[in-house]
């Protein structure tokens, strides 16, 4: 019984540490800033109903975000 | 007819993309089967090849068949958001391989670090056990991504056969390669791979999203290669810009 409560906790904690490294990983500025991002196209189309503007934001913000993570990645100590 | 000849293309582009990001993946899996073959034998390196794939396709089994029943607004929300992260990251990698601010991936070394892990151990019982389980645990966390990529592009696009059978076609490309091939992994393209498959995952990623969030894209499905261009575009004058500023600031390539 408590062999088989460790085996789904480590089944749980090796799920949980999968999607964190899948997702997160070594690029967490990319984690967040996707997550902004997307929460603004969020607010631009379904509450704006600005359709034009989000078809415009949704790349623009994706190639910034790449922008800084690159740019993040160039100091020192980083990559 | 321009409907029609737009689906086939866009089928391509999914195939495409899927046979990229999974041969990437399977080449970095094979890499360590053919470290353990060589070293401690074929035997546990093709029985931890196989019950990785095995397990895989139970996973796709299982998971495979409940996306159809999921609201496709959702899974396109859900699904888009993964690649949306996913290709940032991959892409991101890609620029500052091809920029020189990131060593390459190196097959080679990968395969050295396999070989001195498993003649470490020294008792032949205690080596085929690690042998088994370092060949089962590249198959499966490689594969992993490869079943993730499979089941997001395919089932948001409504095409989880093609995608499957795109993947399974990596499979026996990587798979006759590194028959024919062995150790000589390091030949694979790989960064201009994942630079492709870089910008057709945030591409996909971006439309996917964009879909979720109601976004009515300019032309329906021919934005995607529209912004898949746009990203190319942006990858390929970043690696520039950057390769030229290294020249005028030169500095040495990290190891990942």
């Amino acid at each position: 019984m408590r062999a088989a409560g460790s085996w789904t906790l480590r089944l749980l904690r090796g799920f949980g540490r999968f999607w964190w490294d899948f997702l997160v990983g070594d690029t967490p500025e990319i984690f967040l800033a996707a997550l902004v991002v997307l929460g603004a196209v969020a607010l631009i189309s379904l509450e704006g109903h600005w359709n034009a503007a989000a078809v415009v934001a949704l790349p623009l913000l994706a190639m910034a975000t790449l922008g800084l993570s690159v740019r993040r990645a160039r100091r020192p100590g980083r990559r | 007819m321009v409907l029609a000849s737009m689906t086939s293309s866009n089928a391509v582009v999914l195939a495409g993309a899927v046979f990229l990001a999974s041969a990437v993946e399977m080449v970095e899996a094979l890499t360590i089967v053919v470290a353990v073959g060589h070293t401690e034998g074929w035997r546990a390196a093709l029985r931890g090849l196989a019950v990785g794939l095995v397990t895989l396709a139970v996973l796709v089994a299982a998971v495979g068949p409940a996306l159809a029943h999921f609201p496709l607004v959702a899974l396109r929300l859900v699904v888009g958001s993964v690649l949306f992260i996913f290709g940032l990251q991959w892409l991101r990698k890609a620029i500052l391989r091809a920029s020189g601010l990131q060593a390459k991936r190196d097959e080679d070394a990968v395969y050295r670090q396999t070989v001195a892990s498993l003649e470490t151990d020294a008792e032949t019982h205690q080596r085929a056990r690690v042998a088994f389980v370092l060949s089962f645990k590249g198959v499966f966390l490689e594969g992993l991504e490869v079943v993730i990529i499979v089941l997001t592009l395919g089932s948001s696009a409504g095409r989880l056969g093609l995608a499957v059978l795109a993947a399974i076609a990596a499979l026996v490309v990587v798979g006759l390669a590194g028959v024919i091939v062995a150790r000589q992994l390091s030949n694979v393209p790989e960064n201009l791979m994942k630079m492709v498959v870089g910008v057709l995952l945030v591409s996909y990623g971006t439309f996917f999203t964009g879909e979720g969030l109601k976004v009515r894209w300019p032309g329906g499905d021919v934005a995607l290669v529209v912004v898949a261009g746009a990203y190319g575009i942006v990858a390929c004058l970043t690696v520039i810009g950057l390769r030229s500023s290294a020249g005028r600031h030169p500095e040495g390539a990290t190891s990942p």
